[in-house]
C-alpha cells in the first residue's frame, strides 16, 4: 500500500471510502469509473508535494458558498488537505491587524503562486463605498490582490456575475470580478456553488489539466448541460405530465414542475447528477421548481420565481 | 483619553465588522462597533412578487440560512391570512431546529472556540493526561491513541511551515487559561465537529432539497411531500439522533470544561435588556411556543410581556441620509449616496439601532433563556439551575460573555431534545395517511400587511411586509445583529456590544484576545444587520391585522407569534 493509503487510513479512511467520494466527484464532472481513476491519482501526486496556497476574499456576500464548502465531507477534506488556505475571514484564527497581516504576507509570498477563491461580488458606485474590509474597498482589494494570483476562481453566482448584489436596482453598482476588474476568471456559479464543482476544479488545477471554459467563463465538465436535460422528471415533461400546484396529486406522483416555474430548462448546472450534501437530494428532487440560481442576473431575469418561463 | 484599538477585521463570523474600542488604565472605557458593507436588499424587493421574497432575504445570510425564507413566507401568509397545514408547520420546525443545532455547534467550535482555547499550547499535551481528563468530563471519552493521533496531526500541521488558516492569532497570549490537555481535548473536537457539522447540515438536505439555502419552502406550505415518507423521516432521524449525541456528549461536557477555567467571565460582557420573540409554534394556530416571547429589563429575572409597537429603530448614527428614531414603518431610511466617512463622534456604521421602549436590547440564546427562565419554563428552568451547579455559580452570573456562550450549548439541548416529538408526529401523521404540507390560497385584493417573527439562533428576527396587486409595496425586516451589533442612537445610549464591552480588562493592547470573546459571545452576522427599509413609505404599521377577504367576510389576526 502506498504511503498516500497508509496516511488514509490514519485519518480514518478506507480506500474504499476514498474511491466511492472519486467516484462521487467523477459523476458530478460526467465522467465515469475510469475517470475517477485519474481523480484518485491526481490527488494522491498532489498530496505529496508542498501545499498549494489559496488567499480567498469575501466581498459583497452571504457566505453561504463558504458554507458549501465546509460540509464538504469527511473524506472530501483529503483534497482540502492539498491546498493551505492562507487568508479565509470566516474560518481563520486571526483577526484585525494580524489578519490583515496574513493577506499581505501570503500575496507577497506566493506571487503568481497562489490560486484567489474570490466569493463575493464588488461595489462599485462612489468609489466602491458600499463594502470595506480593513478601511479598504473591495474594489482596491481585488485590484490589489487579484492580479497578483496564478488563476482566480469565482465561486458563487455573485463573483462571477454580479448576484444578489446586483439585482435590481443594485443600490451599491456591485459586479462580478471580470467585470470591476478585467481579469479573466473561472467561474463557477451557484447560489450556493457545489463544492464538488469546486473540489473537482481544485484537482484539475493541481493536476495541471486543461479546464475547458464556455463563453461565461464556466468549466463545461460541470456546466455543460442544462438542468432539465438530466432531470429525473424529464420523462414526465416528454409525457406532457405536469405538477400545477404544490399539493396536487400530480405533484406527489413527481410530475414535471416547469408549470410551477421551474427554470430547469435555461438553466446550466449539474444539481440532478452531483446533488446536494453527499447525494442527499437538490431542490427540484424535493419538490420546489429549480429558480435558475447559477445564471447571470437571474434575480432579474428569472423572476418571477412561480410563473412559467 | 485611553489608546484606540481597532479590529478590523473581525474574522470568524459571517460578513463585515470593524470593532474599535480605547483602552485606559487596562480596562475598555469606550467601544464601537461598525457594520462595513450595505447591499440594499428591501431596496431590491420593492415590487416583486411576494413569494420570490423568501429566496432573496435567505440570501441576507448563507450561515443562518434557511430562518430569513421561514419569516418571509410566515409574514406572507399573514398578510394573506391563511393557516399551514400540520405537516408543513412540523417539517419547518424540524428545519428551524436543525438549523439551530448545526449553528450552535459550529459557532462553538469554528467561530468561538479559538478565543479561549489555544491550539498551539496543545502541542505540549501529554496525550495519556488528555485521555484521562476526557475519560473524567466525557460519557464517551476517547482513548489516548486517538489524542495522540490528533496530536501528530497538529504537529504536521507546524512542521510544514505552512499554518494556513491557524496562522498568526493570539497563540500564548496570557489571556489563555487552559491545561495544554484541556486545549488538546478541545483541538480534538474542533475537528471532530468539522466532519459533524457536514453530516448535521444533511437534515436541510432531506427535507429541503441542499444547505445551505434550502428550497422547499413556498408561501402555504412546503414543497418536500415526495419525503414525507418512512424511509426519509428514519434517515431525518438518524442524523439528528448522531447531532444529538455529539451535543450531549461532546459540546456540553466541552463548554462545562471550558467554562470552569474562565469563571471570571460570567462577570464580564454582560447587558441588562432582553427581548425574546420567541419560536417553534408547538400547535396549528402558532400560539404556543416551545420557547416563549417576552421582555427582561434593567438586569431582573422579571418577566413581562413583548409588546411589538415599541421596536424603534434609530439612524442617527447610521449612514442613513435622514435622522430619526421610529417604528420601522413610519420611519424615513435611505443611505447616503456616497462613499461613507467613518467618524466615531458622528456616523459610523451601515447598521441601524433598534430600541425596545426606548432601550438597547440584547437579542439571542441568552435572552431567550433567560426569558424562558423568567416566565418558568420547566425545561429551562432545570437545565439552567443544573448547570448554574455544576459550575457553582449563580444566577447573576449568567448576564456576562460568559453566561451568553452557556446559554447557547444549553438551549442547544432543549430543542434538540424536543425535535423527537416532532419526528413522531410526523411519523403519525404519515401512518394515518396525512401526506397535506400544502395550503392552497389566493392574493386578496386591495392592500395587506403581515409579520413574520421568528427566534433565529443569532436572536429575534422580524418581517414585515406589504403587499399591493399582488406586487410588494414594502418590505421591511429588523435582524438579530442589527439588535445587537447597532451603534449608539441620537440619545449616545451605546448598542448592545458596544455596552457589553465596557470595562472589560485588556491584559494586551497590541492583542485585544478579550474583545474578540465578548464580540464573538454575540455570533454576529453582519451581512444580515444591514439593509434598508423603504424610503418612500411613510405610514404607521398595524400590528393586529384587520383586513378583508376576496369574498368581503373580515378577517382579523392577533397572533402572538406570526
Amino acid at each position: 500500500m502506498s504511503k498516500f493509503y497508509e496516511e488514509l487510513k490514519t485519518k480514518g479512511v478506507s480506500r474504499r471510502d476514498f474511491m466511492k467520494f472519486c467516484s462521487a466527484l467523477a459523476v458530478s464532472a460526467g465522467l465515469t469509473t475510469s475517470g475517477a481513476v485519474k481523480i484518485a491519482d491526481a490527488i494522491e501526486k498532489a498530496s505529496g508535494k508542498k501545499r498549494a496556497p489559496v488567499v480567498w476574499l469575501h466581498f459583497a456576500e452571504c457566505t453561504g458558498c463558504s458554507e458549501a464548502f465546509l460540509r464538504t465531507p469527511n473524506v472530501g477534506k483529503i483534497v482540502l488537505e492539498t491546498i493551505s488556505v492562507e487568508y479565509h475571514e470566516t474560518i481563520m484564527a486571526a483577526a484585525g491587524h494580524q489578519a490583515e497581516k496574513n493577506l499581505h504576507d501570503a500575496v507577497k509570498k506566493y506571487k503568481g503562486e497562489f490560486v484567489c477563491v474570490v466569493e463575493g461580488s464588488i461595489a462599485t458606485k462612489y468609489n466602491g463605498g458600499y463594502g470595506k474590509v480593513a478601511g479598504k474597498t473591495f474594489l482596491a482589494i481585488a485590484k490589489e490582490v487579484i492580479p497578483q494570483a496564478a488563476a482566480v476562481i469565482c465561486l458563487g453566482t455573485c463573483s462571477a456575475y454580479g448576484g444578489l448584489p446586483a439585482a435590481a436596482p443594485n443600490p451599491g453598482g456591485y459586479k462580478g470580478v471580470k467585470d470591476a476588474i478585467g481579469v479573466d476568471t473561472i467561474n463557477l456559479p451557484g447560489c450556493p456553488t457545489n463544492p464538488l464543482n469546486l473540489l473537482n476544479t481544485i484537482v484539475k488545477y493541481l493536476n495541471k489539466e486543461k479546464i475547458e471554459l464556455d463563453d461565461l467563463g464556466r468549466p463545461t465538465f460541470a456546466y455543460g448541460q442544462t438542468i432539465h436535460e438530466n432531470c429525473p422528471r424529464l420523462k414526465h415533461f416528454d409525457n406532457e405530465e405536469f405538477a400545477y400546484s404544490f399539493d396536487s396529486e400530480e405533484a406527489k406522483k413527481g410530475y414535471c414542475l416547469y408549470p410551477l416555474g421551474c427554470k430547469g430548462q435555461e438553466t446550466y448546472n449539474n444539481c440532478p447528477t452531483a446533488k446536494f450534501n453527499e447525494g442527499t437530494s437538490f431542490p427540484i428532487q424535493a419538490g420546489h421548481p429549480c429558480i435558475g440560481c447559477s445564471e447571470p442576473g437571474f434575480w432579474d431575469t428569472m423572476t418571477p420565481f412561480y410563473e412559467e418561463a | 483619553m485611553g489608546k484606540r484599538i481597532t479590529i478590523d477585521p473581525i474574522t470568524r463570523i459571517e460578513g463585515h465588522l470593524k470593532v474599535e474600542v480605547e483602552v485606559e488604565n487596562g480596562k475598555v472605557k469606550n467601544a464601537w462597533s461598525s457594520g462595513q458593507m450595505f447591499r440594499g436588499i428591501e431596496m431590491m424587493l420593492k415590487g416583486r412578487d411576494p413569494r420570490d421574497a423568501q429566496h432573496f432575504v435567505q440570501r441576507s445570510c448563507g450561515v443562518c440560512t434557511y430562518v430569513h425564507a421561514l419569516a418571509s413566507v410566515r409574514a406572507v401568509e399573514d398578510a394573506i391570512g391563511i393557516q399551514i397545514p400540520e405537516n408543513a408547520r412540523i417539517v419547518r420546525n424540524l428545519m428551524n431546529g436543525a438549523q439551530a443545532q448545526h449553528d450552535h455547534i459550529v459557532h462553538f467550535y469554528h467561530l468561538h472556540a479559538l478565543d479561549w482555547v489555544d491550539v498551539v499550547s496543545a502541542l505540549s499535551a501529554d496525550p495519556a493526561k488528555t485521555a484521562k481528563l476526557s475519560a473524567d468530563t466525557r460519557p464517551k471519552p476517547k482513548n489516548i491513541e486517538f489524542f495522540k493521533s490528533i496530536k501528530g496531526t497538529l504537529q504536521k500541521l507546524v512542521d510544514s511551515g505552512q499554518l494556513g488558516h491557524l496562522q498568526g492569532a493570539y497563540w500564548g497570549h496570557k489571556a489563555y487559561k487552559l491545561s495544554p490537555e484541556a486545549n488538546l481535548l478541545a483541538t480534538a473536537s474542533y475537528l471532530e465537529a468539522l466532519q459533524l457539522q457536514a453530516k448535521a447540515a444533511k437534515m436541510h438536505a432531506v427535507f429541503g432539497g441542499k444547505n445551505p439555502h434550502p428550497q422547499s419552502l413556498v408561501v402555504g406550505g412546503v414543497t418536500s411531500v415526495r419525503d414525507l415518507n418512512v424511509d426519509r423521516i428514519k434517515e431525518f432521524e438518524a442524523i439528528w439522533k448522531e447531532t444529538k449525541d455529539f451535543v450531549d456528549n461532546v459540546y456540553i461536557p466541552d463548554l462545562l470544561a471550558v467554562a470552569s477555567f474562565y469563571k471570571d467571565w460570567g462577570a464580564i460582557g454582560g447587558n441588562k435588556d432582553f427581548l425574546a420573540y420567541g419560536e417553534y409554534p408547538l400547535d396549528a394556530k402558532e400560539k404556543n411556543l416551545l420557547q416563549p416571547s417576552g421582555v427582561l429589563k434593567d438586569g431582573k429575572l422579571k418577566y413581562h410581556e413583548f409588546d411589538d409597537k415599541k421596536v424603534t429603530e434609530d439612524t442617527t448614527r447610521g449612514w442613513y441620509k435622514t435622522d430619526s428614531n421610529e417604528h420601522p414603518y413610519t420611519g424615513k431610511t435611505d443611505p447616503k449616496e456616497e462613499d461613507p466617512n467613518y467618524d466615531t463622534d458622528k456616523e459610523y456604521s451601515w447598521i441601524k439601532a433598534p430600541r425596545y421602549d426606548g432601550i438597547a436590547t440584547e437579542v439571542g440564546p441568552l435572552a431567550r433563556v433567560l426569558v424562558a427562565y423568567a416566565k418558568g419554563d420547566k425545561a429551562h428552568q432545570d437545565i439552567v439551575n443544573s448547570t448554574l451547579k455544576k459550575l457553582n455559580i449563580e444566577a447573576k452570573h449568567l448576564f456576562s460573555t460568559l453566561g451568553r456562550t452557556a446559554a447557547r450549548g444549553l438551549e442547544t439541548v432543549v430543542i434538540g431534545d424536543s425535535m423527537q416529538g416532532w419526528i413522531n408526529e410526523l411519523k403519525e401523521n404519515i401512518k394515518k395517511g396525512d401526506t397535506k404540507t400544502y395550503q392552497k390560497w389566493e392574493f386578496p385584493k386591495g392592500t395587506v400587511r403581515g409579520r413574520g417573527l421568528n427566534d433565529i439562533p443569532r436572536g429575534a428576527l422580524g418581517h414585515w411586509i406589504e403587499i399591493e396587486g399582488k406586487k410588494i409595496k414594502n418590505y421591511q425586516y429588523v435582524v438579530p445583529s442589527t439588535w445587537n451589533l447597532g451603534p449608539r442612537d441620537g440619545k449616545g445610549q451605546l448598542g448592545p456590544v458596544e455596552n457589553a464591552l465596557l470595562d472589560t480588562p485588556i491584559a494586551d493592547p497590541k492583542n485585544p484576545l478579550e474583545v474578540l470573546r465578548t464580540v464573538h459571545s454575540f455570533d454576529p452576522c453582519i451581512a444580515c444587520a444591514v439593509h434598508i427599509i423603504d424610503p418612500d413609505t411613510n405610514e404607521v404599521y398595524k400590528f393586529d391585522i384587520e383586513h378583508f377577504h376576496s369574498d368581503g367576510t373580515k378577517h382579523s389576526h392577533s397572533h402572538s407569534h406570526k
